[in-house]
């Protein structure tokens, strides 16, 4: 089913008798039961207005629509989301409410923070058939509770995203990347953490087939000004090289794309870094590819290893690869936590018919 | 303002609640005696004053967790209490209410400049989270203009924000991690030093939630280097309008700026009359603070210069040094004492949409001479979060009540085109009975439903957030 409008929407989940597997584009390969609830006749940009950096558009609105309207106005959505499609096989157009529903974030994370903290409000419509909005399209709101960020990354098990509302950034003037070679694992998070330590506005640090990359990004004047003291300031670390850098691969993890083997998703604190690869490869022959200054580490291993099993600290989500046993894709919460979690959805999908089981 | 009728049933229970709370406290930290409850009547809400049953200032998240515990086997709501420095009546009591105050828990437990994080006991004050870190370079963002007073235990309940956040983000931008205690006195971490958490976004929800969900015990926050330096710029306009395009265009050209403070022209009157700041003689200014090396500064000013060049400013004063800055920011940080030298005055605190500005400002203007009371705007103009301050008389009759409906007509004309009642300030009971002005009877129960949840029995920060109609049936269930 693809329903038009909203208020079409909230009359199909109200009557429905089982199961909805509710999806956007379907480009994160993820295996829904239940009847097709598509979000895809929900289109066109409600609102935007470049001046005051806001968005207000249609959950099935396809991503790259947004994208292109935004780069008319010289904008962006500056968390950067990712393409998954190479690395997992996938096809279809990803939409922003996939994107909203999946709180997917790149490398620019780290300085202006993931798609939830771009998530100005949201429009809805519950597990009951409630058409519900929280937040609105203004970058400041304390009123009630914020259900904006409780949908943001809740993969549509608490609601189905209707219309999204996001603050929207420039583009820079320019972008250049800082690349320092050759240097092992501790070597590399600690020049990243030194970077992002520094006063430089780094937008992007990552660690990925041995190179370090560091990225800057604004007015050209100032870039090259930063870069130069940057460098410097690296330069113990090895020779910095200054110059532009494909940052896509970073984000889309396409180091993995063409190898075989299950792909994971490791939040960790950068500090824990190397703990947490000797822990890892303790137990099995793994692949890195580092971002967040070495708070995200995206993990190539064999197929079907529970790579919790090995972890010592921060948690894993499986991104590619077949259910094994007893892991979940997501990591489980502990008993308290679980237990709101488990309440949350009870009092948003009383039936539990909205993609059951996706988020465990 | 209506609030709940007291409980006979827990009044009845003061002393036996007072025996078993000091089971578990040291003696000084459980309050009962009249005048020292009195204390804690009010917040920065001081209109609305109520001493509570009694007060409590545990030490540890164990101590929290007690005190949660007893309350909610005898059925004994509780407000929980940051610095006190709310101004929309967050931390107010019920006279059948034990006040949990988090003063007491004030350690930093940890900092890692690698990580750039700091974890810390919520009772501590946001400007002393910064003046941990700062001998090495950082701080911590969020900046509400009570930062020397207020906890970050409130700054979490209230998502407060601050003249910074343009660039830099609110609290729940900035939170990574919180200890939490439920209101039966389970404890639960969700977040840590890592960036995202697995599951649903509970932090984000927790963050802003008026201290209704938990008592957060213990916060990891995010830490980032201090800029090489800032500069602010001011800018005089005629009117309002082309003020409000101004910063459009400012924003539009890929310039971020730290913050764009603007004030109309009865703030600028009684701020230059205050503090004799040297603005000049104009209908709309604007303080542009931007940030980075010497060179960066100059570059970023000189852009924001030509841009203010196409909108005929009446003038443009570019901050050469530290002095100069300061005296730029000297009006605008003493408008809230000029006021209060004038008159009484209410803060309102709705958003609106940035291009709405001059019609709204517009609006209120012919709003103040229908309610006959004098009204100045201060403004954080680029986020679009409005601080109206409604000049009354306290000691005037009926003074206080057209205050209210003027601030009141206020918030609903910033719902009507766009924006919402409450920017950074919270609901609390301020704002509470508006609520149904943005919010429909499906969107309060969905809000009302994250309650239900993590507080069954609606023990904690009562009669809060959602009008009491709203809320009856959820409290009764």
């Amino acid at each position: 089913m693809t329903p038009t409008r909203e208020d079409e929407l909230s009359e199909i989940i109200r009557d429905a008798s089982g199961p909805l597997a509710v999806r956007g584009g379907g480009t994160r390969g993820i295996n829904l039961a239940g009847g097709d609830l598509s979000t895809r006749g929900l289109t066109g940009i409600t609102l935007y207005e470049p001046g005051a950096l806001t968005l207000v558009v249609k959950a099935g609105t396809p991503l790259v629509e947004v994208e292109t309207a935004l780069a008319a106005e010289r904008q962006r959505l500056a968390f950067e989301p990712q393409d998954l499609r190479t690395l997992l096989g996938t096809d279809g157009a990803s939409t922003i409410g996939g994107v909203v529903a999946t709180n997917a974030s790149g490398p620019r994370r780290i300085q202006v923070g993931a798609c939830r903290d771009h998530l100005l409000g949201v429009r809805f419509v519950d597990g009951a058939g409630n058409i519900i909005k929280n937040g609105g399209r203004v970058m400041k709101n304390v009123t009630g509770y914020d259900l904006v960020k409780l949908l943001a990354g809740s993969y549509g098990t608490l609601g189905v995203l209707t219309e999204v509302s996001l603050k929207v950034l420039p583009l820079p003037q320019h972008e250049a990347t800082l690349t320092i070679t050759g240097l092992d694992e501790t070597q590399a998070v600690a020049a990243m953490s030194a970077a992002l330590g520094s006063p430089y506005d780094i937008t992007g640090a990552a660690f990925t087939e041995g190179r370090v990359m560091i990225r800057l990004e604004g007015f050209t004047e100032s870039v090259a000004y930063r870069a130069e003291k940057l460098a410097k300031d690296l330069g113990h670390f090895g020779k910095v090289e200054i110059g532009p850098a494909d940052w896509q691969d970073v984000r889309d993890v396409a180091a993995f794309a063409k190898q075989v083997g299950d792909v994971w998703r490791v939040s960790i604190r950068p500090s824990a870094l190397i703990e947490t690869l000797a822990a890892l490869r303790a137990d099995g022959p793994v692949q890195i590819v580092t971002d967040w200054g070495g708070g995200l580490v995206w993990v190539l291993c064999d197929e079907g290893r529970d790579l919790r099993l090995s972890l010592l600290t921060g948690h894993a989500t499986r991104v590619r690869g077949t259910p094994n046993g007893d892991a979940p894709r997501f990591q489980p919460e502990a008993a308290p936590v679980a237990a709101l979690s488990a309440g949350l959805r009870q009092r948003f999908d009383p039936r539990g018919i909205l993609n059951p089981g996706v988020m465990g | 303002m209506q609030m709940p009728q007291p409980s006979n049933r827990v009044l009845a229970l003061k002393s036996q609640l007072a025996d078993r709370l000091r089971q578990v406290l040291p003696k000084d930290a459980v309050i009962s005696d009249l005048a020292e409850t009195r204390a804690y009547e009010c917040d920065g809400l001081s209109a609305y004053r109520c001493p509570p049953m009694l007060a409590v200032l545990p030490a540890s998240t164990q101590e929290v967790s007690d005190v949660l515990r007893i309350c909610h086997e005898m059925g004994v709501p509780v407000v929980p209490r940051g610095s006190g420095t709310s101004l929309a009546g967050g931390a107010m009591p019920t006279s059948d209410c034990v006040i949990l105050g988090v003063a007491r828990l004030n350690a930093v437990l940890e900092t890692d400049y690698a990580d750039r994080i700091i974890r810390v006991q919520t009772g501590r004050t946001n400007l002393s989270v910064t003046g941990a870190v700062e001998a090495e370079g950082f701080f911590y963002a969020p900046d509400p203009s009570s930062q020397l007073a207020c906890a970050i235990a409130g700054n979490i309940a209230m998502n407060s924000g601050g003249a910074h956040c343009l660039k830099y983000g609110v609290t729940t931008n900035n939170l990574l991690g919180v200890k939490m205690v439920m209101m039966d006195g389970t404890v639960v971490e969700i977040g840590g030093g890592h960036l995202d958490a697995p599951g649903l976004d509970l932090l984000g929800v927790i963050c802003g939630s008026e201290g209704q969900l938990g008592v957060v015990t213990e916060a990891t926050l995010r830490i980032l280097h201090k800029p090489e330096g800032a500069r602010p710029v001011l800018i005089g306009f005629n009117g309002n309008a082309v003020a409000g395009a101004c910063v459009s265009d400012i924003i539009k050209a890929g310039v971020l700026p730290v913050a764009i403070e603007f004030m109309d022209r009865p703030c600028i009157e009684a701020c230059e009359a205050f503090a004799h700041a040297g603005y000049p003689d104009c209908e709309a200014l604007l303080i542009v603070e931007v940030e980075g090396s010497d060179a960066e500064i100059d570059h970023q000013l000189a852009l924001i210069g030509e841009i203010a060049a196409r909108h005929n400013p009446v003038e443009v004063r570019e901050a050469r040094d530290a002095d100069e800055a300061a005296r730029i920011w000297l009006g605008r940080k003493s408008a809230f004492g000029a006021m209060g030298q004038i008159n009484d005055y209410m803060c309102l605190d709705g958003t609106i949409p940035v291009t709405e500005l001059p019609n709204v400002l517009d609006r209120i203007r012919q709003m103040s001479a229908e309610y006959g009371l004098d009204v100045a705007n201060v403004f954080h103009a680029g986020d679009g979060n409005m601080h109206p301050l409604i000049l009354y008389n306290a000691n005037t009759p009926g003074d206080l009540e057209r205050c209210e409906a003027f601030g009141a007509a206020i918030l609903k004309l910033c719902v009507e085109v766009g924006g919402c009642l409450t920017g950074e300030h919270g609901v609390g009971i301020e704002k509470r009975d508006l609520m149904h002005v943005q919010f429909n009877a499906a969107d309060l129960d969905a809000q009302m439903s994250v309650k239900d949840v993590f507080d069954p029995g609606w023990l904690l920060n009562p009669a809060k957030v959602f009008p009491l109609d709203a809320s009856a049936g959820h409290r009764a269930a």
